[in-house]
């Protein structure tokens, strides 16, 4: 006999009724947490990782202007700017999806443990649902990584290297950004109208990803067209004074210099490089030439006149005559008072990009979000009609050729288009060797 | 043959940059003993003194020209610089290109003003503080001034050219019966040369034939017994200290042709120039010059593709090779006097 209350079995069916009623809320709870920092209230968190400091200080203050300009958009404000000419019309400007766009900004200072650290803590600290910006492919190729792994989607911004839709693309990242293999591609054909089939090429190439990519792109689509390739000269990042580098390539026998640098790199080589007055040499019974693959105006800029005459390659530039890139001119000269760099107009676009996504796919999970870029294809945007490739996420677009000015204008007016490459030139099989190795793996929506 | 001459010239321009900083460095050492790891920082500040200069050369008023418009459509805006309009375009226009020489001149006040400041402000109540904490102090003055300079003038490179008459280079091979082409050298980088040799020329004679560089050696060797004689050796040294950055500051102004100011400059060169005066010997001016001379020539063979396809990135390491061959052949460095941070 017993007087208790409590059996085995009332005890049994009492543990089990308690442990479906406390299990309960987290059957729909998990379903609301389905990624990392969806968000819950009227507001979207985006975090924009661009370099605050170091030498590419002056890139990222352009790109974050870009992104508070398209903050400012996409919540109504402004004239709207590229809203109105972009060919997906499910952004109505109150936000996305109706949340308000809010941003945080981290300091990537052009170093990747800074970048993953500052993206970390946007993610972490801040709820971040996407982060976007960077102006290297070392940055770019680290901070998807980490988005990747936290969850949530990764919008490139500049970085050229092969890499970064190459062996270390993910699936959670997207680059707008055009890149070495396009450049190669682009500018070949050019090279070869104006300096012939009979040349030889001297490579200066700054030691890492995108340097490494770039020489072994360019070198290959000039090979193809008969050019043979004298020297790659490796050359340390920073290296300041470029003239014991730039003085072997006089008598190496080559007559054109490519130089496979970016920013103050580029700035030094290209001085130093006229300098020593190779642009008035003479080899082979031929102009001796430089050619500068990856061209930005922020680096013209610092080079003053010695770009002048020299060619290279460009994802955008403002002086194009198209409504979309127009309006946008438009709306970022009248905020800051001078036309917007290549880096500005695409994190302008991958900050679109991505909105337009979350409100065609009707949610901010990155998996979703994925699903809408995947083999999206898209007009208005400043670029002519351009895809978003499924296989790499990697963007297909035309890619401009440009030239040095002779006679400047003012100091926005440093590089004219020589012509723009269609798209279906630069684009490549996804297998391609150049991209070989790596997976997209799946996408992560993290939490 | 032509190639190895090319390096030796090549060299000596990045060699004169080395030497001047190093002399400054040195010179600051030998007399207040202080490790001053902003002087790169100074010769940083040099350069954007040219580019002051060049700014200040070309401000400008506008005028509204109806004919033309600008990139957003509006009518455009002509700059017209001032010293044009005040002195005639000719005079004008060359007074803009000759803005970095001009700056010379505009360089020595300041840099010997933004010295005291540093000495006076910040650096003297260090003297008596171990080399640990005068290096972390000027370290972290450096790292001011660099993100001060970052703020005002952005951080990408500054274009400042030298005037158009030394633009283009002279063809040394045809000289010495090389084929045409063969060994050029700009003319700018030879000046840069010949101006380095005349600053380092005018720092021994003053140091060696005036009454105040008598005192000023007379300190370094002894700082005690010169005290003793009643001679205020404090406020001579706080002038030699304006003298070193007017050196190094007059070496930036004169660098930045070569290399378009930016703002970590400063510290690209003063790790190298610290391994300068290490290698020369602390306190030796004559070895500050003969080192940076030698590890300038030294790094510019390094960078010859045929070195390196012997030894891959000795480019990047040769100086800090030297530096410790030498240091544990001769740990006083080249030419080291004995008792120098030996106590």
């Amino acid at each position: 006999m017993s007087n208790s209350l409590l059996t085995r079995r009332g005890l049994l069916k009492t543990s089990a009724v308690a442990g479906a009623g406390l299990a309960l809320p987290t059957i729909f709870t998990s379903g609301a947490r389905a990624f990392t920092n969806d968000p819950t209230g009227g507001t979207v968190t985006l975090g924009f990782n661009v370099p605050q400091s170091g030498a590419y200080a002056d890139e990222g203050a352009d790109e974050l202007r870009a992104y508070e300009l398209a903050v400012e958009h996409l919540n109504g404000g402004g004239d709207g700017g590229m809203l109105n000419t972009f060919s997906s019309k499910a952004l109505e400007g109150n936000g996305i999806l109706g949340k308000k766009v809010e941003y945080v900004t981290g300091d990537t200072q052009t170093k990747s443990d800074a970048a993953r650290a500052s993206a970390k803590s946007m993610i972490e600290k801040d709820g971040a649902v996407m982060i976007t910006g960077g102006s290297s492919s070392g940055v770019a190729i680290a901070v998807q990584g980490l988005c990747q792994e936290a969850g949530v989607i990764f919008m490139a911004g500049l970085t050229h290297s092969n890499d970064t839709t190459g062996k270390d693309k993910k699936a959670n990242g997207f680059r707008h950004f055009f890149n070495a293999y396009m450049s190669a591609a682009a500018l070949a054909p050019v090279l070869e109208k104006l300096y012939g089939k009979d040349r030889t090429a001297y490579h200066l190439t700054a030691d890492y990803s995108w340097g490494w990519t770039q020489e072994e792109s360019i070198a290959a689509a000039t090979e193809a067209m008969g050019w043979k390739t004298a020297e790659k000269v490796r050359t340390p990042l920073g290296a300041g004074d470029f003239s014991s580098y730039i003085a072997p390539v006089l008598n190496s026998g080559a007559d054109v210099l490519v130089l496979n640098h970016y920013g103050g790199d580029m700035v030094n080589s290209l001085t130093n490089a006229v300098q020593f007055g190779l642009r008035d040499k003479q080899v082979n019974g031929k102009n001796f030439e430089i050619v500068v693959p990856l061209y930005s105006r922020l680096m013209a800029r610092g080079a003053g006149k010695n770009v002048a005459g020299i060619h290279g390659s460009t994802n955008w530039h403002w002086s194009l005559q198209d409504d979309a890139s127009k309006a946008f001119v438009k709306s970022f000269g009248t905020k800051y008072g001078f036309p917007p760099s290549q880096a500005a107009h695409t994190v302008y676009c991958q900050t679109l990009l991505y909105a337009d996504a979350v409100a065609r796919g009707g949610s901010f999970n990155p998996c979703s979000v994925a699903e809408a870029l995947e083999g999206f294809e898209f007009d208005g945007l400043g670029n002519g009609p351009t895809l978003y490739r499924a296989d790499d996420h990697q963007c297909f677009k035309d890619v401009l050729v440009v030239r040095g000015k002779e006679n400047p204008t003012s100091e926005f007016d440093l590089l004219e288009v020589v012509e723009v490459t269609p798209a279906a030139q630069v684009t490549y099989d996804a297998d391609h060797p150049m991209f070989a190795g790596g997976a997209l793996g799946a996408c992560n929506p993290g939490a | 043959m032509d190639a190895i001459l090319l390096q030796i010239l090549n060299g000596l321009d990045k060699g004169s940059a080395y030497a001047l900083i190093a002399l400054g460095l040195t010179l600051i050492f030998g007399t207040l003993g202080v490790v001053n790891f902003a002087h790169g920082a100074i010769f940083m500040i040099g350069a954007f003194c040219a580019v002051t200069l060049s700014r200040l050369l070309s401000l400008s008023f506008e005028t509204v020209d109806p004919t033309k418009t600008d990139f957003l459509g509006n009518p455009a805006t002509i700059k017209t610089p001032y010293v044009e309009a005040w002195f005639g375009p000719e005079f004008g226009s060359a007074m803009i290109d000759w803005a970095v020489p001009l700056a010379i001149i505009f360089s020595i006040p300041v840099m010997i003003a933004v010295g005291f400041i540093m000495e006076r402000g910040l650096i003297k109540h260090f003297y008596k503080r171990p080399h640990a904490d005068q290096i972390l102090v000027t370290f972290g003055l450096a790292i001011v001034l660099q993100e001060v300079i970052k703020y005002f003038y952005g951080a990408n490179p500054i274009s400042t050219p030298a005037p158009e008459v030394f633009k283009g280079s002279f063809d040394f091979g045809v000289m010495f019966g090389f084929d045409p082409n063969a060994i050029i050298y700009p003319y700018w980088r030879m000046v840069y040369f010949l101006f380095a040799a005349v600053v380092i020329g005018a720092v021994f004679s003053f140091l060696r034939f005036t009454t105040f560089g008598m005192v000023v050696r007379a300190g370094m060797a002894d700082r005690e017994t010169v005290g003793l004689l009643g001679i205020d050796i404090d406020r001579r040294f706080t002038i030699m200290f304006g003298l070193a950055a007017a050196v190094a500051g007059m070496a930036g102004v004169m660098y930045a042709p070569i290399l378009s100011p930016n703002y970590h400059m400063g510290m690209d060169f003063l790790v190298l120039s610290f391994v300068v005066v290490v290698v020369g010997g602390m306190g030796s001016l004559p070895g500050a010059v003969a080192a940076g001379f030698l590890l300038g020539i030294l790094e510019s063979f390094a960078s010859m593709n045929e070195v390196k396809s012997i030894l891959p990135g000795i480019d990047q390491i040769v100086i800090y090779v030297v530096a410790i061959i030498i240091l544990l052949t001769r740990p006083r460095g080249l030419m080291g006097k004995r008792g120098v941070m030996e106590e």
